[in-house]
């Protein structure tokens, strides 16, 4: 039975109309889905509009560099066990688009809701929530976001005042250092493979001591927590020790990781791990990403990497070579501007791939190709590039607008 | 330095390596292998002693707080300093380059010695954070095609008597303090703040450094064809916030 149902108050039912109608008409007028204007709208007519619509919700924030769109996704899923869920799915996960999401769930029980990560401590201050599930931090954009340690730091002091139950990955030292001002957190061994981040401990500095999976400080004594659940191969192990197959169809072992952190989060609000999973196992595809799609004849599968933790785990799930690999990578706005990051992938993984290269940095990506020391051709567009590749389904790994341009051409 | 050799030593990754400048190292690398010297890279993290021997020593840029680590290790470690007694080169960027010089400001404001390898000076710069596009022209004594890259830094630095700007800004701040110049250099020791990575962006300063390392005054051509196309656009589009 849902919560606290009370009315949204007048000036808040007028700004939440308006926010639709701003929706409706970014929508007709073919900019994105409208999702974000019309919060932006709502929210300069009532600045508590974010409190007011998610007050009758039980509210789960979900926020890390990767991974929040999916995990969102699987946590809402698992939660429909229980109850009606809003959820901000197509990911708009700034204040505005939040509220816009939450403005829709006037019936709902739960508010699942990616938080991007430079505006969590916000937004958890606006909608009291009961819990907090933080999924790793790593260098992202940095000619936009603040230093990686920074955000960490920021999460610290955010989550401070918190009656929530963060669920946090033990794995990840930045997270860890982010959930440690919290009273009541449940650890997660969710596992790390991008660990360029923290090499430097974030409570003192000093050389972080990385043997096997464990993490310490040998200076101050920061030390991986123990956790109680973990992803172990293709199970969750719960508290009790209870091993759950995980059957995602989603592919790779982050996402693994996410259904390990969805289970938890589930397990919180009374959802047994082993329904929380089969729940799980129906999500196929999350906001285009995994999709297959047919384009020209040619079977290709859409990858998202915004980032180097993103695209080392990207690397880690494609098919082996020959697999045609169609790299798209694009610098505007949204994916940031400077392309240095390139550099802090290591692109020589792909060796015995085809690759065919485009997007609007394309020649970045070919000197960097050409360093690592791998064979490519580049392409003008999309197409011309999956005429380019030899037989086999493609897989085309692009960054955020790129990925977006991508499907748009090629997807349905 | 051995005749087939080159040994390149990259400085703290742990704490200096936030903006894609591993690919520096990577570039040295892969020119020096295409030219057919055996390249030994070393990756000395903050806990380990610098080598004092090898040919060309690059440090990269960071954030903050680990840039004041970083001067305090590498002080306290002295390795980077009897490398340069020893004729070693150093290529140096952003909170790499503050660092070597005499004297930068650290996260907690306060000024802070640096290495003393490289006659700037750097602290903090009052306007906004100097982010975009930049385009400059390259000291004319190192015969060096036009300087491309991308900065991205609050940090302003001044070029003292002991050492000369790396170039003169066409678009873009550069050192930041007004007078035009970006970087700066001696014979053994540069700095920049460029991104990108800079010599990604400029691979003949990657051949400079190899020369000056091997005390070579050419090095055989390699297919730069992909490097000039990026070159190409990258200078056609350079732009700087409004």
């Amino acid at each position: 039975m849902a919560g606290n149902q009370e009315p949204l108050s007048p000036r808040a039912k007028l700004a939440v109309t308006a926010g639709r109608a701003a929706a409706a008409v970014s929508r007709a007028a073919g900019r994105g889905s409208g999702s974000v204007i019309g919060g932006k709208v709502a929210l300069r007519l009532n600045p508590d509009l974010l409190a007011e619509v998610a007050h009758h919700l039980d509210v789960i924030l979900v926020s890390a560099t990767n991974g929040k769109t999916t995990t969102t996704r699987l946590i809402a899923e698992a939660l429909r066990a229980n109850g009606g869920v809003v959820s901000n799915a197509l990911g708009a996960n700034m204040p505005a688009g939040i509220t816009s999401a939450l403005a829709g769930g006037s019936e709902a029980q739960y508010g699942v809701i990616e938080v991007d990560e430079k505006y969590l401590a916000t937004v958890a201050r606006d909608v009291t929530p009961k819990a907090i599930a933080l999924l790793n931090l790593s260098r992202d954009q940095l000619d936009r976001a603040a230093e990686t340690r920074m955000l960490a730091e920021r999460w610290r002091e955010g989550l401070s005042g918190s009656k929530a139950v963060v669920i946090a990955n033990a794995d990840d030292p930045l997270v860890v250092w982010a959930a440690s001002s919290s009273p009541n957190v449940v650890w997660v061994a969710a596992g790390q493979e991008w660990k360029d981040d923290a090499w430097s401990c974030p409570a003192c500095g000093g050389v972080m001591q990385r043997p096997g999976d464990d993490w310490f400080c040998a200076e101050c004594g920061f030390r991986r927590p123990t956790p109680s659940w973990a992803l172990s191969g293709d199970e969750v192990l719960d508290p009790h020790g209870s091993a759950w197959p995980i059957k995602l169809q989603l592919p790779g072992r982050a996402n693994k990781a996410n259904a390990t952190t969805s289970a938890a989060v589930a397990a919180a609000f009374g959802v047994p791990p082993q329904v929380a999973l089969e729940r799980m196992h129906a999500v196929t595809a999350v906001a285009g990403r995994y999709d297959v799609v047919t384009y020209q004849g040619r079977e290709v599968r859409l990858l998202l990497a915004k980032n180097p933790a993103g695209w080392l785990e990207t690397f880690s799930l494609i098919d082996a070579p020959p697999a045609p690999v169609i790299l798209s990578v694009n610098a505007r706005g949204a994916d940031g501007t400077d392309t240095s990051w390139l550099w802090d992938v290591d692109y020589s993984k792909l060796a015995g791939h085809p690759i065919c290269v485009i997007g609007d940095r394309k020649l970045d990506l070919a000197v960097r190709l050409e360093v690592a020391g791998v064979d490519f051709q580049v392409c003008e567009n999309a197409d011309e590039a999956v005429r380019a590749c030899p037989p086999g389904r493609i897989e085309a790994i692009a960054n955020y607008t790129a990925f977006q341009d991508l499907r748009r051409v090629v997807g349905n | 330095m051995s005749d087939t050799g080159l040994r390149v030593v990259w400085v703290y990754p742990d704490l200096l390596s936030t903006y894609g400048d591993q690919g520096n190292a990577l570039v040295v690398e892969r020119r020096a292998q295409q030219r057919g010297l055996a390249v030994q890279r070393t990756d000395v993290r903050s806990d380990q002693q610098v080598p004092t021997s090898a040919d060309i020593y690059l440090i990269g840029g960071g954030e903050d707080r680990p840039q004041r680590l970083a001067a305090e290790r590498l002080q306290r470690d002295g390795g980077l300093q009897r490398a340069v007694d020893n004729g070693a080169i150093i290529f140096s960027v952003c909170a790499g380059y503050q660092i070597l010089g005499r004297e930068f400001v650290n996260d907690l404001g306060e000024p802070q010695q640096g290495l003393g390898l490289l006659d700037v000076v750097s602290r903090r710069g009052e306007a906004e954070r100097c982010v975009g596009d930049v385009l400059g022209d390259i000291d004319p004594e190192l015969g060096l095609p036009q300087l491309t890259g991308f900065e991205n830094h609050q940090g302003i630095t001044q070029v003292g008597p002991g050492a000369r700007p790396l170039a003169q800004v066409r678009l873009g701040n550069g050192n930041g303090t007004g007078d035009g110049t970006e970087g700066a250099w001696n014979d053994t020791v540069f700095g920049t703040y460029m991104h990108g990575p800079v010599l990604a962006r400029n691979p003949q300063i990657a051949d400079m450094l190899i020369k000056l390392a091997l005390d070579v005054n050419a090095l055989p051509p390699v297919n730069d064809q992909w490097y000039e196309a990026l070159r190409t656009e990258r200078i056609a589009s350079a732009v700087q916030p409004a």
